[in-house]
């Protein structure tokens, strides 16, 4: 029915589909599927909200009217949906993104026996969506044997790979265009079925067509946030000093691929501790395949951890801060290694500092204003600090523009803004000047935008490819018959500040850039900067660090929590662009704020589907639960991240680790009720 | 390769939408709408006037970026929960995709595009650059109509009076401090 509706031009399903292939599944190798099993792979049904069928019309609404018609059948199977109902079936993965998933160091079962004092819980997390405002997308586009995706991609040379495998075509003929991402969290990390789908529907129709994910497919579609739940074991001595640390972490995975939630791996160097195991197990429910999403493995795993240690501070009769820097790790005790830069004491003393931590009265339910139960928590936030191999281009242009290119991808963090700025910076010349352009795949090879790993890989490279066009300005100088520079070897001559003149001579006495251009007959002078991390990598530990203070207002009558105060300080190395900065401190906060009060996604366990795929029923931070909000940089540079002297770190990650469980031990301080299971909403604390 | 670049008006001609159907368990009779019926509009677009052929089932949002290329208004849900819809219809804040298209006969419409005068910013829009009240951007049409619109409502002095009248506008990028004090800004000014 749905084939003979008005405008349709196509219905592609299993029974009809070209043949696609399993692309490698390996991030490292930069092709990574959101999912393993290939769309239209086989009839069978692995969870609510997969693909069954496409339908391409002339209109939208004549494609949601056909997609109405068609109809189904399946032989029904019971799903299993709780991570309960699958736990005799959990497994141990043993590697995820080349870290270890299961370690011991020491002998924790000894040191919890024999601890003066031991606290043990269990700390569930849900099920979370990413929900960028801008929905996921694909245009496809097919000129012959080529094909062209407009895309939403954080990543568009692992889409061109990924895309390139999955439909058996070689590299060079898929070009892959995302220039801008309306917000993306993750789930536009990896390549999903509906880039697929449009490349597959395009070239059936033989024209140009457009898939736009509505909300609701955006939470089956993509990836979420895996529910974890994690039983962690502390063991200290009464003096606050731990002696053991168990982090035993239960994540899902899907039937179709394996993607683990890695809560346990912070835990095994944030603290000084000398004997610490960290486990993860996964059980396989019916429900699609889970994906990084923002601070992945730190943000549930921290919730736990920090929670716990607030359980302890309270057990020892401590202040939470103080246990903290009682047991700060000065080396990573895991990797045995220093680390490259740390100010994590700096951070705790400037956010307790503006918080004003030191007139917080410990006991719970002690600090009050009228009705309203006042709460203060805190909670240590953190983050690798990761970098990959990037490279960018810089052209100096006859009219004096600057073209800074590269296939990175910006998706709000201000990827635009800093390349633009490390470059007019090397040049000397005004931003204005500056134009750049990224997210294209034909453009200098780059990391994924994830990982908080893009300012640590592109600025290096930036600022080298701009070195370079200016060491090839000189060059040419040097080339121009009478002019200020005859008879000058290139080092004799030097282009800053918009000028190329002679060494030891007044600027004025040279040519502004263009002028060199101009004058040699040459369109434009491109430089090429490439940078990779080195042996430091072996030699230090690079981690970012934070502290963040909340305070929480709960009315004891509707046991409302008002997040009414933030104030994080963070380590993430040299401030490249204070206001991009503090606009991501933000940014983490509030997204904190929902992961701790509002956050989950709730399916029904008969049937697998979801009950909350809008964003009525799956909350997020609106304006008005957002309230004062401090962000601090200690603003240090890490001598050891690049070798360019950048010194600055990531952070589009830390910055959301640690508001959940802040906030949790703030609920506690308000109202003596400990809660294990977020989100922490109203009916938890009634 | 060679990239053909592809005009994107000539481009919207020519595309093709795809729905894709997915298997959902809560089955039950669909009450699909029969198939299309078009009509007639008369309308003004930011000042100008407009005749449109709309299919009855095109929302007004769907109108503005399908049909008449006005691509700054987004679309994040099609269900009137987040804001990025946001235009003025006859002078106030409405959601463009919980509205369909032909009821807007003879009414008047400003989108993101229609709000600066003479090439001169809206002092809202001048106040978001100025705070960095965006990141990604994609709610940040949304968040100024929301905010050009509140300019001229009942609200009271205080930030958290503009924090709960832009409440129907999310920001997944959490640029709410900086659009509260874009807003502050730009209410001092105007
Ligand atoms: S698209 Fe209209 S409110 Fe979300
Ligand atoms: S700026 Fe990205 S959703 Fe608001």
């Amino acid at each position: 029915m749905a084939e003979k509706a008005p405008g349709v031009l196509a219905v592609i399903h299993h029974g009809n589909a070209p043949t696609l292939y399993r692309p490698d599944n390996d991030f490292m190798s930069a092709s990574k599927p959101g999912e393993a099993r290939v769309v239209f792979e086989d009839d069978r049904v692995h969870y609510s909200g997969q693909y069954v069928a496409i339908i391409v019309a002339e209109t939208l609404e004549q494609a949601r009217y056909a997609a109405e018609l068609v109809q189904v059948s399946y032989a029904v199977e019971d799903p299993t949906i709780e991570t309960d109902a699958a736990l005799d079936s959990a497994y141990l993965p043993d590697e995820f993104f080349g870290e270890k998933l299961t370690t011991t160091r020491g002998d924790p079962d000894v040191a919890l026996s024999r601890a003066a004092v031991t606290h043990a819980a269990t700390y569930t997390t849900p099920i979370e969506h990413h929900n960028p405002i801008e929905p996921s997308a694909s245009v496809a586009v097919w000129n012959g044997d080529e094909l062209t995706l407009y895309e939403t991609t954080q990543w568009v040379a692992g889409a061109r790979k990924t895309v390139a495998q999955t439909l058996g075509m070689p590299e060079e003929k898929i070009h892959i265009v995302s220039p801008f991402i309306g917000g993306g969290f993750g789930c536009k990390g990896f390549v999903w079925p509906h880039s697929i789908l449009s490349a597959v529907a395009a070239k059936r129709v033989n024209r140009p067509v457009k898939l736009n994910l509505t909300r609701k497919h955006m939470f089956s579609a993509c990836g979420h946030r895996s529910e974890t739940k994690q039983y962690v074991q502390l063991g200290a001595e009464r003096n606050g000093r731990l002696v053991a640390i168990d982090h035993d972490t239960v994540v899902q995975t899907s039937m179709v691929d394996e993607f683990v939630e890695a809560c346990g791996n912070t835990s095994r160097f944030l603290y000084s501790c000398p004997n610490v195991r960290v486990r993860h197990r996964a059980v396989r429910v019916n429900v699609a395949t889970p994906t990084p999403m923002r601070a992945p493995g730190e943000n549930p795993g921290l919730f736990a951890l920090e929670s716990a240690l607030d359980e302890l501070a309270y057990l020892l009769n401590m202040d939470p801060v103080e246990l903290r820097i009682v047991n700060h790790a000065d080396v990573n005790e895991q990797a045995r290694r220093p680390w490259s830069s740390k100010y994590l004491k700096e951070c705790y003393r400037m956010g307790a500092e503006r918080f004003g931590w030191a007139k917080r009265a410990p006991q719970p339910g002690s600090m009050r204003d009228g009705n309203v139960l006042v709460g203060w928590g805190m909670a240590t936030a953190t983050y690798p600090g990761i970098r990959s191999p990037g490279a960018a281009k810089v052209r100096l242009l006859q009219d004096g523009h600057v073209d800074v290119v590269s296939a990175t991808q910006d998706m709000g963090g201000g990827t635009y803004t800093t390349m633009a700025q490390i470059a007019a910076d090397v040049m000397g010349i005004a931003i204005e000047r500056i134009r750049t352009v990224l997210g294209d795949s034909l453009l200098p090879p780059a990391p994924v935008s994830g990982g908080s790993m893009t300012t640590a890989s592109i600025l290096p490279a930036t600022r080298k490819a701009a070195q370079d066009a200016l060491s090839k300005l000189r060059h040419l100088a040097a080339t121009m018959p009478a002019s200020p520079f005859t008879n000058r070897r290139p080092d004799d001559i030097v282009a800053e500040g918009g000028r190329v003149f002679p060494k030891g001579a007044h600027p004025s006495s040279g040519l502004p850039y263009e002028d060199v251009l101009k004058r040699t007959n040459q369109t434009e002078i491109e430089g090429e900067g490439y940078t990779e991390p080195g042996p430091e990598r072996d030699k230090y530990a690079f981690q970012s660090f934070g502290a963040q203070f909340v305070e929480v207002r709960v009315d004891p009558e509707i046991a409302k929590v008002q997040i009414s105060r933030v104030v994080s300080a963070f380590d993430v190395g040299k401030i490249v662009n204070a206001k991009t900065a503090r606009s991501q401190g933000y940014s983490g906060v509030v997204m904190g704020v929902g992961v701790a009060l509002m956050e989950h996604t709730v399916y029904d366990s008969r049937d697998g589907s979801i009950i909350t795929s809008n964003l009525a029923d799956y909350a997020i931070p609106v304006n008005a639960d957002t309230r004062s909000i401090d962000i601090l940089f200690v603003d240090k540079p890490d001598p050891f991240i690049d070798s360019d002297g950048l010194g600055a770190r990531g952070l589009g990650e830390i910055t959301v680790t640690g508001v959940a469980p802040a906030v949790a031990n703030a609920v506690y301080h308000a109202t003596g009720r400990r809660i294990r299971d977020l989100p922490i909403t109203p009916d938890k604390l009634l | 390769m060679s990239i053909t670049p592809i005009d994107r008006l000539e481009f919207i001609r020519i595309t093709a939408a795809a729905t894709s159907v997915r298997k959902d368990t809560k089955s039950g009779v669909s009450v699909a709408p029969s198939a299309s019926v078009t009509r007639a509009l008369a309308l003004r677009v930011n000042g100008e006037a407009v005749r449109l052929d709309v299919d009855t089932r095109v929302t007004l949002l769907d109108a503005l970026r399908e049909q008449l290329q006005l691509f700054g208004t987004k679309k994040g849900c099609d269900h009137g929960q987040c804001g990025a819809c946001t235009v003025h219809v006859n002078g106030r804040r409405v959601l463009s995709c919980l509205t369909l298209a032909v009821m807007h006969d003879d009414d008047d419409i400003i989108t993101v595009e229609g709000l600066e005068r003479n090439g001169v910013l809206h002092p809202v829009q001048e106040a978001f650059i100025e705070h960095d009240a965006f990141q990604c951007g994609y709610c940040t049409a949304g968040q100024i109509m929301s905010a050009a619109a509140l300019l001229n409502e009942p609200c009271g002095p205080s930030d958290d009076d503009v924090r709960e009248q832009m409440s129907g506008n999310l920001c997944r990028c959490g640029a709410y401090p900086n659009i509260v004090a874009a807003i502050q800004s730009a209410r001092g000014r105007a």
